[in-house]
């Protein structure tokens, strides 16, 4: 059990994916300007990673290796990611209205954000089992949902604040990220 | 000539993958803390870029609409998977540097982007010329960046070039500041985000003052390059 939990740390803190290993970093540059909409593409993201890795490693462990297809890796799993994006975009749609219309146009960009495929394919890599593949993309989307978090809150008071016309916009957002992954440096010290 | 040209200046200036469509920045943040690793990753993603437009533009008429993103990811996809097997066979020292983010130029939203905003409605020809353009715009952004972290956090440029690129990259290896303490902090995570940051900042300031002369200078004075004052007055 404690080593499950360490891995949900490491990977949510120590190797998050934005800061550390810069995956799926255009939702965190493009969609983190406010905390809505930051939190819902943080909750798909979360959502979609767990279910890509479970049906990635069924893929890896039960079909690729079996055949010795281990080439068609790239390929197989950027089409598992997006059906499953879809599938997802169903089942919300269905289910919860309303949640449909607050994550409505984030859906489908999920399937571009590298994180979901990086993710997937490091665990491939690594050869990990089924429930710590498990463990390893839910900690790592948790970590993109936290980092989506800080960062749209630093931005909605960076918003307010007066900036150089030459900085305002994208180039003092990429110095906030910057100062935000070096605070992030410092979970690095932690020894597991 | 200017059917060349004019494709190739948006693309390393005017309509530039990184500095003005801020696309594809995890590859330009993860692989950029050399010059040898940046230039090795645009090359890579430059080659996927034109192959794949030339193929979308050639099948445009086959494909009806309502289907072309799947069968776009497919074609990038096993672009990306030859491009992967190719570069672990023949320069593994780069695939090993690069790792991951190889395999990840599938979801490189600049590749899709092109394919679907460019390459699905021209001719195969200009799709290549739009791919050359767009390709050297991000392999001259991503060895930028690499150069300037490299410099400032190790004191070479192209450090390596002859392991990563081949022996005949050997020329471009330089040590700028022997006995260089080295600046940790530039080839790190963060140093990525500040000098990108930076860049944007500058690219600004530039225009910004651009945009001040040639107000300055009247509304003749809109041709770039054109000297600020004596036309006004």
């Amino acid at each position: 059990m404690t080593a499950y939990l360490l891995l949900l740390l490491s990977t949510a803190l120590v190797n998050n994916v934005v800061l550390v290993k810069f995956l799926g970093l255009c939702p965190f540059m493009g969609v983190a300007k406010s905390m809505d909409s930051a939190l819902g593409m943080g909750l798909a993201t979360t959502f979609v990673i767990t279910l890509a890795c479970a049906a990635t490693w069924m893929l890896e462990h039960w079909l690729l290796l079996p055949f010795d297809l281990a080439y068609l890796r790239i390929l197989s799993f950027i089409l598992v990611i997006a059906a499953t994006v879809q599938f997802v975009e169903m089942v919300v749609k269905k289910s919860a209205p309303t949640l449909y219309q607050a994550l409505g146009i984030y859906l489908p960009l999920i399937t571009t954000n590298c994180a979901v495929l990086g993710v997937a394919l490091l665990t491939a890599q690594e050869s990990m089992g089924f429930a710590q593949t498990l463990v390893y993309g839910f900690g790592s989307a948790l970590g993109f949902t936290l980092v989506m978090l800080m960062f749209a809150g630093l931005r909605e008071r960076l918003a307010l604040a007066r900036v150089p016309a030459a900085f305002a916009g994208a180039p003092v957002s990429f110095i906030l990220a910057s100062l935000l992954a070096l605070a992030f440096m410092g979970f690095a010290g932690l020894n597991f | 000539m200017s059917r060349f040209f004019a494709p190739l200046k948006e693309g390393l200036w005017g309509n530039n993958v990184v500095f003005s469509q801020m696309l594809a920045l995890c590859p330009v943040m993860a692989v950029t803390t050399s010059g040898s690793n940046g230039l090795g990753m645009g090359l890579a993603t430059t080659a996927v870029l034109i192959a794949s437009n030339m193929l979308v533009a050639a099948i445009r008429n086959l494909v009806s609409p309502q289907v072309r993103i799947p069968i776009f990811v497919v074609l990038i996809a096993s672009l990306v998977t030859l491009v992967d097997l190719l570069l672990n066979a023949w320069l593994h020292e780069l695939y090993k540097v690069l790792g991951l983010f190889i395999a990840l130029i599938v979801v490189n939203c600049a590749i899709l982007g092109r394919a679907e905003a460019f390459a699905s409605k021209n001719t195969v020809a200009a799709a290549a010329i739009d791919g050359v353009a767009m390709g050297l715009g991000f392999t001259f952004a991503l060895t930028l960046i690499g150069l300037i972290r490299e410099l400032l956090g190790s004191g070479t440029l192209f450090a390596q070039a002859s392991l990563l690129l081949g022996p005949s990259f050997r020329f471009l290896e330089t040590t700028v500041v022997p006995n260089y303490g080295g600046f940790l902090l530039m080839i790190l995570p963060p140093g990525g985000f500040l000098v990108l940051g930076l860049l944007l900042a500058g690219k600004r300031a530039w225009e910004l003052r651009r945009q001040a002369r040639s107000v300055a200078a009247g509304p003749t004075g809109t041709s770039p390059g054109a000297s600020p004052a004596p036309t006004a007055a």
